[in-house]
């Protein structure tokens, strides 16, 4: 299966299609509602971000709380839909690419289109088993929303399948 | 009277709500495999087999299947011989917390729904069923937001026919699409109240899915018209015609098992609920 590792600069992504399957290794941040809330807040603002957006990946995972000796707990992705209001600033802002389950809405894909951005989904509902794929943990923002914080991961081979490419194609076809 | 402790079911919950996170129910597990061994779609196979390995590496490493632990939803079958030494609602809660304290579960219960704030885990969502007999049946079942949120309920009028009926559930799946975390195994409530809809549609999820069949039909003392129910029977086949399959990218499986509670209901009405599971339908039970 095709390997790519981050930072994923536009000439990692631009061949990438809707239906693609491939393994991501290096650095991605989770992000879901609440954070996502605070930082589009901080954008409209102007206040300096936590995470640096350029390039960045963003994983919609809240995971549990991580076991004695573990360096996570069960950690698979959360409903994408739920962040649509706040992707298309993000995009703008720089981000790249985002990580979770099921369908975006058109503007969310008009804006990946726009930025050359991507959307991945990853296995749904098997956090033990994208648990292994985390080699390191570390909360960098936001500690005080527990499962919501922004955790900086590192991963090796977390497998990922194009959801919408940054020509807008979406595997869940045009609706 | 029997007497049983508050310390006994503080006990029996904590237990239930680890067994409940670490270990898919047999049962699902038997309708995964099955599914499996029919899927002839190839992405769809590979996402089934990703989801049974899940469930091997969640019960093997002891890690929540899903990070998802739910809001824990406790279903009590009270026996009206039994007496409860303690209070009750207080040894079912301290018993969740000290299970998902323990199973290092997500805090994904908020006290303020408004304005959000700190997350921990409880309250516990707690249903009391009084019933005969000198037992306590205590049942967790950890239910996630990606498919409670997909719940819906439809107040039809009484000269509804039972195809717009189906119409409405299939629909509700058709909704969910692919963020609910299909194959999903759908909990429908007909019948009784609003509220009482809603409850039974959830409380179709507790029961064994495979057995012989993808639809069960439990009733509660109603007396049906001959054919009533079956126009109800291909609603397995008809969800799996839609073609979402595992994770929305296709394939045969969309539902594992469709589970129907029936109450009977007012002249003026027909409450229908649809409760939606996704694939990591967990619960675990217990008799005292």
């Amino acid at each position: 299966m095709k390997k790519i590792n981050t930072p994923l600069a536009l000439n990692k992504i631009r061949s990438l299609k809707a239906g693609d399957e491939l393994l991501l290794s290096g650095t991605i941040y989770t992000a879901r509602d609440q954070a996502h809330k605070r930082l589009a807040q901080a954008l409209k603002k102007g206040v300096h971000l936590p995470i640096e957006l350029k390039n960045a990946v963003i994983y919609y995972c809240g995971s549990t709380q991580t076991p004695k000796g573990k360096i996570i707990g069960s950690c698979g992705p959360t409903t994408g839909s739920r962040m649509d209001a706040f992707t298309p600033l993000l995009l703008a802002k720089g981000l790249k690419a985002m990580i979770g389950k099921g369908k975006r809405s058109r503007e969310v894909i008009k804006a990946i289109r726009k930025y050359r951005g991507i959307y991945f989904v990853t296995y749904a509902g098997c956090g033990a088993l994208l648990a292994g794929c985390v080699k390191k943990a570390k909360t960098i923002a936001y500690g005080d929303l527990g499962p919501e914080a922004i955790l900086k991961l590192e991963v090796k081979d977390f497998p990922l399948i194009v959801a919408v490419d940054p020509k807008g194609r979406s595997i869940y076809g045009k609706d | 009277m029997r007497k049983i402790g508050a310390l006994k079911i503080k006990k029996a919950a904590a237990e239930l709500a680890k067994r409940a996170n670490f270990f898919l129910r047999k049962d699902v597990l038997a309708a995964l495999r099955h599914a499996y061994a029919a899927e002839k779609n190839k992405r769809a196979k590979n996402i089934l087999k990703a989801i049974l390995d899940n469930a091997a590496i969640a019960a093997k490493k002891k890690l929540a299947i899903c990070q998802d632990t739910g809001m824990p939803c406790v279903f009590v079958e009270l026996g009206q011989e039994v007496r409860v030494e303690g209070d009750l609602n207080k040894a079912i809660n301290s018993g969740i917390e000290e299970g998902y304290t323990k199973g290092y579960f997500r805090r994904s219960i908020i006290k303020d729904p408004l304005s959000r704030g700190r997350s921990g885990y409880l309250p516990a969502l707690i249903h009391i069923d009084i019933v005969p007999g000198n037992k306590l049946k205590l049942t967790v079942l950890p239910k996630g937001f990606g498919c409670e949120n997909k719940a819906q309920l439809k107040m039809f009028n009484p000269t509804a026919k039972i195809e717009d009926v189906k119409k409405f559930i299939i629909d509700a799946v058709r909704s969910a699409g692919p963020d609910a975390c299909p194959p999903y195994v759908v909990g429908v409530g007909i019948g009784g109240t609003a509220d009482y809809a809603v409850y039974l549609a959830k409380k179709a999820l507790l029961d064994d899915i495979y057995k012989d069949s993808n639809l069960q039909i439990t009733d509660y003392g109603c007396e049906f018209n001959p054919g009533s129910l079956g126009k109800l029977e291909d609603l397995p086949k008809e969800i799996n015609q839609l073609n979402i399959g595992p994770m929305g990218l296709g394939g045969k499986n969309t539902v594992l098992a469709v589970n129907i509670h029936i109450y009977p209901t007012h002249i003026a009405g027909l409450p229908v609920a649809v409760n939606i599971s996704c694939h990591a339908l967990r619960s675990a039970s217990v008799v005292l």
